[in-house]
């Protein structure tokens, strides 16, 4: 026995069984599994966007955010016209199914940002964003804008949600990053969050994003602290990826143009 | 090691053989997910369900197995395992599967699960050798909470995302201690927990490897 188990074809025939075997428990498990998982990341995003938007209620069941998400037009803008566009441009059906991330590695899909402009430190930037409107009886409530940059160790990927007005901002939020925990994975802390809401972006011309971080607090009689907000301690170069990638995504290369029509109507 | 119980190789690996403690496997991950309870008892759960199982696996094969590609098929039977452990997290308990990221997938290289295949699956039969999996498991699991427990409470105030010493960046009076939260503060905790537990059992301390000897030519004088 011993001896018959080392032959050369024996070898070959438990390596074959063995690979088939557990070829086929591995993709049992991968394709039954599927659409639970599908649910899941859909289910995920959506809470990012409606945390973002402060929308989400604490404790919120699997029904409550699909219900509360249904509210928002999902639609794909074009960033350097500021139209909407249709889904079949980006070979989809569903907007919900673009996805901006994957498209900026596409070159047919995005542009390469010249090194001077980079502030995000993203290297590319996708054509077409998708973005999130709620629309109350004919009135724009809310817009909710994927927002992505470089902190300090990652990409921090996020969303940030404005007022009707498309300047007061009403949240913002980061579902993915891996900055260090306690110093910049502060960017998770509510606290710190809850400093952004009713920051203005815009000065009253609604061209140049302002928005700073600055550091020992905001000054209560400073003149422009609508739109300062208290950087992270022991977080610099964090808190300065946060300000620029806000500033670089609501500026011209990113929304700004979208919501200039946005706000006269235009589209 | 012939004599060996059920309850022996269940329970011998908490305190008399743990695995990190004693043989000083298992070290990366211990490090990596270790920041809060709730993640650790995930990564806990997973490695002791792959250590089981190919534990188990590997022992109802083990006399079919040419011992040329007897490492490669053991590899075959954890990575695959640990595929569907990690499917499973995502299907079921996605926000901790986001928190454990890649760590899951690492479970195939966690050398317990090699180890406990090669040394002890491939020599036992497979009712023993799914209780050492779990035994094992265990004694991953013992020092995993132990070191989640200090980093936890010391580094974010929390026990199980409850909050017990409030933090100031959350109105309260405590100050994290933000190394707890870093990788290498696991370092200083696990070493810390071979210490105290040799300093109990004395007979886990490996004899030195050599001695020094005395200094006996005057040269630097």
């Amino acid at each position: 026995m011993a001896k018959a188990k080392e032959t050369v074809s024996r070898t070959l025939i438990v390596a074959l069984v063995l690979s088939i075997v557990f070829s086929v428990v591995v993709s049992t498990a991968a394709v039954m599994l599927k659409p639970a998982q599908v649910k899941n990341q859909s289910l995920d995003i959506k809470t990012n966007i409606l945390s973002a938007a402060g929308m989400l209620p604490a404790g919120a069941s699997a029904e409550q955010i699909e219900e509360l998400f249904s509210r928002f037009d999902v639609r794909l803008v074009d960033l350097d016209t500021g139209e909407y566009v249709e889904p079949s441009a980006v070979g989809v059906e569903d907007p919900m199914k673009f996805d901006m991330y994957k498209a900026a590695s596409d070159p047919k899909l995005s542009t390469s940002i010249p090194a001077s402009e980079d502030v995000a430190g993203i290297k590319r930037r996708p054509n077409i964003a998708k973005v999130y409107t709620l629309t109350e009886n004919g009135k724009l409530k809310r817009v909710v804008l994927p927002v992505h940059g470089y902190g300090l160790w990652s990409t921090l990927y996020g969303f940030i949600s404005l007022e009707g007005d498309l300047n007061t901002i009403e949240g913002l939020g980061f579902y993915s990053h891996a900055e260090t925990p306690g110093l910049g994975g502060e960017v998770d802390n509510p606290r710190w969050k809850q400093q952004w809401v009713g920051k203005k972006v815009y000065e009253d011309d609604m061209t140049k994003p302002q928005i700073r971080l600055v550091k020992g607090g905001v000054d209560a009689n400073a003149p422009d602290k609508e739109h300062k907000v208290d950087a992270l301690s022991g977080a610099t170069l964090t808190s300065r990826g946060v300000e620029h990638l806000i500033n670089y995504w609501l500026g011209e290369r990113g929304y700004a143009t979208f919501l200039q029509k946005l706000r006269q109507g235009e589209v | 090691m012939a004599d060996t119980s059920a309850k022996q190789v269940l329970f011998e690996p908490i305190f008399n053989n743990n695995p990190i403690g004693l043989q000083i496997l298992g070290i990366c991950s211990a490090l990596a997910v270790t920041t809060s309870l709730n993640v650790t008892i995930v990564m806990c759960l997973s490695v002791t369900a792959v250590t089981a199982f190919s534990s188990l696996a590997v022992s109802l094969v083990r006399t079919q197995i040419p011992a040329s590609i007897r490492i490669i098929v053991q590899m075959t039977i954890i990575a695959s395992l640990v595929i569907v452990v990690d499917q499973l997290l995502k299907a079921y308990a996605y926000e901790i599967s986001k928190q454990l990221s890649v760590f899951v997938g690492l479970i195939i290289t966690n050398c317990i699960v090699m180890g406990r295949a090669e040394g002890f699956a491939m020599k036992n039969g497979p009712v023993l050798s799914f209780l050492d999996g779990i035994g094992n498991g265990l004694g991953y699991s013992a020092m995993l909470l132990f070191v989640a427990f200090f980093r936890e409470l010391l580094g974010a105030g929390s026990l199980f995302g409850f909050s017990l010493l409030p933090t100031v960046n959350e109105g309260g009076w405590y100050v994290p201690n933000g190394l707890l939260l870093l990788p290498p503060s696991a370092f200083f905790i696990i070493g810390l927990a071979i210490w105290g537990l040799r300093s109990w059992k004395p007979e886990q301390v490996e004899a030195p490897e050599y001695k020094l000897s005395r200094h006996k030519a005057k040269e630097a004088f």
